[in-house]
């Protein structure tokens, strides 16, 4: 398979997980939307680190992983008290900072 | 060879798949199941391309643990009645913005790599990882040790009913 | 022309009062005596030095000139100067002498006056105004101090301005003057025009070179001559003379009988050559002289104001003087100017005293005074006897000069009417005195003023200058008795001239005078003036009454010429050029000057203020537009933060390609 296959499979993921952010009004439809776009910087790595025989990609992703696992923990309970204060779970109802 | 062509052809295209319904269906439960199979065919192209262990810990924590976090989340959220909670106004102008990030990586791809072959040749050892990581990038490790306490004790505490 | 010796320093002399007008102005009134120590003592510097001024001359003769030039202009040149002769070293010793026993004399006079300090001021200005127009080499000098005296005298006159009167006669005497200045001045510039210079001596030598034409030396003598007519009230100006005893009476004795009215007759004498060439001038001025001096003795003779018998007498004496310059004898006529100074300032300082101590001018209110003020009663005597021209007096010697030498040179007019004049001096005067020293004493007839005080002699501060001037009266005549004339030597003015004692005329002027004094004697003795008791003169009827309206003369003057100017000229001038053109242009001004200021606020308020409050209303419509950006919204500040990421992207790559 050509180099640019998976490359083009992780931008593909990268840029559905920037459409994702920018339209979806659920707050965990956006952290979906954020680990999309981390796996697809996964894949990159995994794929450069077979390309190069290189295992410090394996290693950042592991990293990348774990550090996911926390930021996924802490947004749930964002969006959980954002839930519970204001009984919405759609961002654009927070418009506290308009002009 | 050829059975690692089709492999990574079906692998693709199901994550492939998977991502644009992601991100296009209504139904948030439906996206986040459709997260747990895109997740599933990065894992195996995880494997295919040699990182085992990053491809079965993937499996393990993203789609054992985050996507079910995802769906805790999501029946802890389900909205009273009222607006569906879907997309918002902006489609067109982020279909744009997407489009347009998607062309300039694959512009950058593209013109770098063109169509050269990627030989799968390696595949890295939980052993040599491990070492790695306990000698060479020992101090990540720790580092992100103390993030996930961090984590663990900032959720908990966020997420606590007083 | 000689030099060296004490009139090198002659211009001392004007200097020293000037600078003691300035030093009272600023000093008087914090000096102790209030400004008069300071007046007497610079006069009497400038008299002790005028006196040796006189001294110098009298020993060596001859002139001292002495001039810087001030302006050189391309035909003639400026000059301010000095030229000391006998003539001006003898005017020196009049006008400083005169001056100086006026101020003492005021002393007591104007003791407690409101304006004391000023008054010393102005008597001093006047003198060193005077001694500048004495002195002067030139006709433009001479012009300044003939002007300057003239201010003085209008300042001095007026010194009592609260009363209306007072301020009048001031304006009479100095629009009078004035009339009479405006041909001295034309005279001048035909004169330095015609003649290319302004300085006498020069302009006296051009005239006698014969080099300037006869048309310019009569115009220039007729013109200065309207000035001296004028400045000496000769008639027709000499309308302002008898108003000016309005002002206190040391100013009458010192400006209007011994100094500024005797500017005119200096004049002529110190320019004695330009006059005496140009024998239309000369007729002119013996005319002139010859009527004055009749028609002010004939005026003298009705006055009830003692003063106004003196102003009266005045005149027909400056005609005297006048009528003795235009038959050629100047030496005459400066000596009774020499000896009429003496004794017409002793008359009037007397008169003074009587005023003094009885608060009244009018004669009627007077009488017996002999009893009560012995001295001013002796030296006022003496000064009539001067003055009527009894020998050895001082003015029988000049007078009798004058009329010998009308006589022989052949001037019947001038003669007939010296010698008409010279009986009625002597009968108004007698007349004077009789109504003044003799008889009872008719106190004034105030109401509840049954103890009406006595009136009593002066202090010693007015009766020493009268003492000092009656000797002067007797003695000062003898410098010039004829036979021993060495006034004439002393005091040349044009050429030495012989002929001024005639023994029958001599004797026919002292019979007139003794003639004249005992009509008016007879007349008066006794007079008993009280309500309903007229003046014997009153007899003569219409001329009395003309004569009481001084042959009517001020009442032309008001008719034809004060009140067409009052109300026809300045009328105009004030309604229309004043008020229309002169107050509508300024005014036009402040109103265009309003107009621009609104202007001016228009464009401020709405050109700056428009452009300062265009860039708040710009800048908050603007602020209003850019902060709609600020939505609130999470996922709309995302779409620009991709936006970024793709744009920096494509710049990086692109720029790795």
């Amino acid at each position: 398979m050509p180099i640019a296959a998976p490359l083009l499979l992780s931008a593909l993921m990268f840029a559905a997980g920037v459409y994702g952010v920018l339209v979806r009004r659920h707050g965990v439809m956006l952290l979906i939307s954020v680990e999309l776009m981390i796996n697809a910087a996964n894949l990159n790595l995994i794929t450069f680190s077979q390309l190069l025989r290189d295992p410090v990609g394996n290693i950042l992703v592991l990293f990348i992983i774990a550090v996911t696992a926390a930021e996924v923990g802490i947004g749930i309970a964002i969006v959980m008290m954002l839930y519970r204060q204001r009984s919405t779970v759609a961002v654009d109802d927070l418009q506290l900072m308009k002009w | 060879m050829i059975i690692r062509a089709i492999a990574f052809w079906a692998l693709a295209g199901l994550t492939a798949l998977s991502t644009i319904f992601v991100v296009t269906t209504r139904n948030v439960v439906h996206a986040a199941l459709a997260l747990a199979a895109t997740l599933l065919g990065a894992a195996g192209l995880f494997i295919l391309f040699g990182a085992e262990f990053i491809g079965l810990a993937q499996i393990l924590i993203y789609v054992g643990a985050v996507v079910i976090l995802f769906l805790f989340g999501i029946m802890l959220t389900s909205t009273s009645p009222g607006r569906p909670v879907v997309d918002n106004d902006q489609r067109w102008l982020a279909l744009l913005v997407s489009a347009g990030v998607f062309v300039v990586l694959a512009t950058g791809i593209l013109a770098a790599y063109g169509s050269r072959p990627l030989r799968l040749t390696v595949a890295f050892s939980t052993n040599a990882l491990g070492n790695a990581v306990f000698t060479k990038w020992i101090l990540p490790f720790e580092a992100v040790s103390v993030l996930l306490l961090a984590a663990l004790v900032g959720a908990i505490v966020l997420a606590r009913k007083d | 022309m000689v030099s060296g010796g004490i009139r090198q320093i002659a211009y001392l002399i004007p200097i020293l009062p000037i600078s003691a007008f300035f030093l009272i102005v600023f000093f008087g009134k914090k000096t102790p005596g209030k400004g008069a120590p300071i007046g007497i003592l610079f006069t009497g510097t400038a008299f002790l030095i005028g006196l040796g001024c006189f001294a110098d001359a009298i020993s060596r003769g001859g002139i001292v000139e002495k001039s810087v030039t001030w302006i050189n202009f391309p035909t003639f040149h400026l000059e301010l100067g000095i030229r000391v002769d006998g003539l001006a070293s003898m005017m020196f010793v009049v006008v400083c002498l005169v001056s100086l026993l006026v101020q003492i004399y005021s002393l007591g006079y104007m003791h407690g006056d409101v304006r004391y300090t000023w008054y010393y001021a102005m008597l001093n200005l006047f003198t060193g105004s005077m001694l500048v127009l004495v002195i002067a080499n030139n006709l433009v000098q001479m012009l300044v101090g003939w002007e300057l005296v003239g201010v003085c005298s209008y300042l001095l006159i007026g010194h009592w301005f609260e009363e209306k009167e007072n301020s009048d006669a001031a304006i009479k005497a100095f629009l009078t003057t004035r009339t009479g200045d405006l041909g001295f001045d034309v005279g001048i510039f035909v004169l330095i025009v015609g003649a290319g210079t302004a300085n006498i001596g020069v302009l006296q030598s051009r005239v006698a070179a014969g080099s300037v034409s006869t048309l310019v030396i009569t115009a220039g003598a007729i013109l200065l001559f309207a000035g001296a007519v004028g400045k000496s009230a000769q008639f027709p100006l000499h309308v302002w003379l008898p108003d000016a005893m309005a002002g206190p009476t040391p100013v009458s004795a010192l400006i209007h009988a011994a100094t500024m009215v005797t500017a005119g007759v200096y004049m002529v004498a110190r320019i004695y050559g330009l006059f005496s060439a140009s024998h239309a001038a000369l007729a002119v001025i013996s005319v002139i002289a010859s009527i004055t001096m009749l028609m002010a003795a004939v005026l003298a003779c009705v006055q009830r104001d003692i003063k106004r018998v003196l102003a009266y007498s005045t005149v027909s004496q400056l005609g005297y003087m006048m009528a003795a310059l235009s038959v050629g004898a100047g030496v005459a006529g400066v000596f009774h100017l020499w000896t009429h100074a003496f004794f017409k300032a002793l008359l009037f300082l007397g008169s003074g005293s009587v005023i003094h101590a009885v608060h009244s001018n009018d004669m009627h209110e007077m009488g017996g005074l002999r009893k009560y003020m012995p001295i001013t009663y002796g030296t006022f005597i003496i000064g009539s006897l001067a003055l009527a021209g009894v020998p050895p007096f001082a003015g029988f010697w000049s007078k009798d000069e004058i009329v010998a030498s009308a006589y022989t040179s052949g001037h019947k007019l001038v003669f007939v009417a010296a010698l008409i004049t010279a009986f009625l001096t002597a009968f108004y005067m007698a007349r004077a005195c009789t109504l003044t020293f003799f008889g009872d004493y008719r106190r004034r007839a105030t109401a509840g003023d049954d103890h009406a005080h006595l009136p009593h002699e002066s202090p010693r501060s007015m009766t020493t200058p009268l003492l000092i001037l009656a000797v002067l009266s007797v003695v000062a005549g003898f410098v010039g008795i004829p036979g021993h004339n060495v006034f004439e030597k002393w005091v040349p003015v044009g050429h030495p001239h012989e002929g001024g004692f005639v023994a029958w005329i001599a004797a026919m002027s002292i019979l007139i005078a003794i003639s004249g004094i005992a009509l008016g004697w007879r007349m008066y003795r006794g007079a008993a003036f009280g309500f309903g008791v007229v003046d014997p003169l009153e007899r003569l009827g219409p001329l009395y009454r003309a004569a009481l309206r001084r042959f009517y003369i001020d009442d032309l003057y008001l008719a034809a010429i004060v009140r067409p100017v009052q109300y026809g000229l300045s009328n105009f001038v004030y309604k229309v050029l004043d008020q229309k053109v002169v107050d509508g242009a300024v005014n036009g001004a402040a109103l265009a000057t309003v107009e621009l200021g609104k202007a001016i606020r228009t464009t401020d308020e709405r050109g700056v203020d428009g452009v300062v409050n265009g860039f708040a209303w710009l800048t908050n419509k603007l602020s209003f537009g850019l902060r709609r950006v600020q939505t609130g919204n999470v996922q709309r500040y995302a779409v620009g933060l991709f936006v970024g990421v793709v744009i920096v992207a494509a710049v990086l790559i692109g720029g790795l390609r």
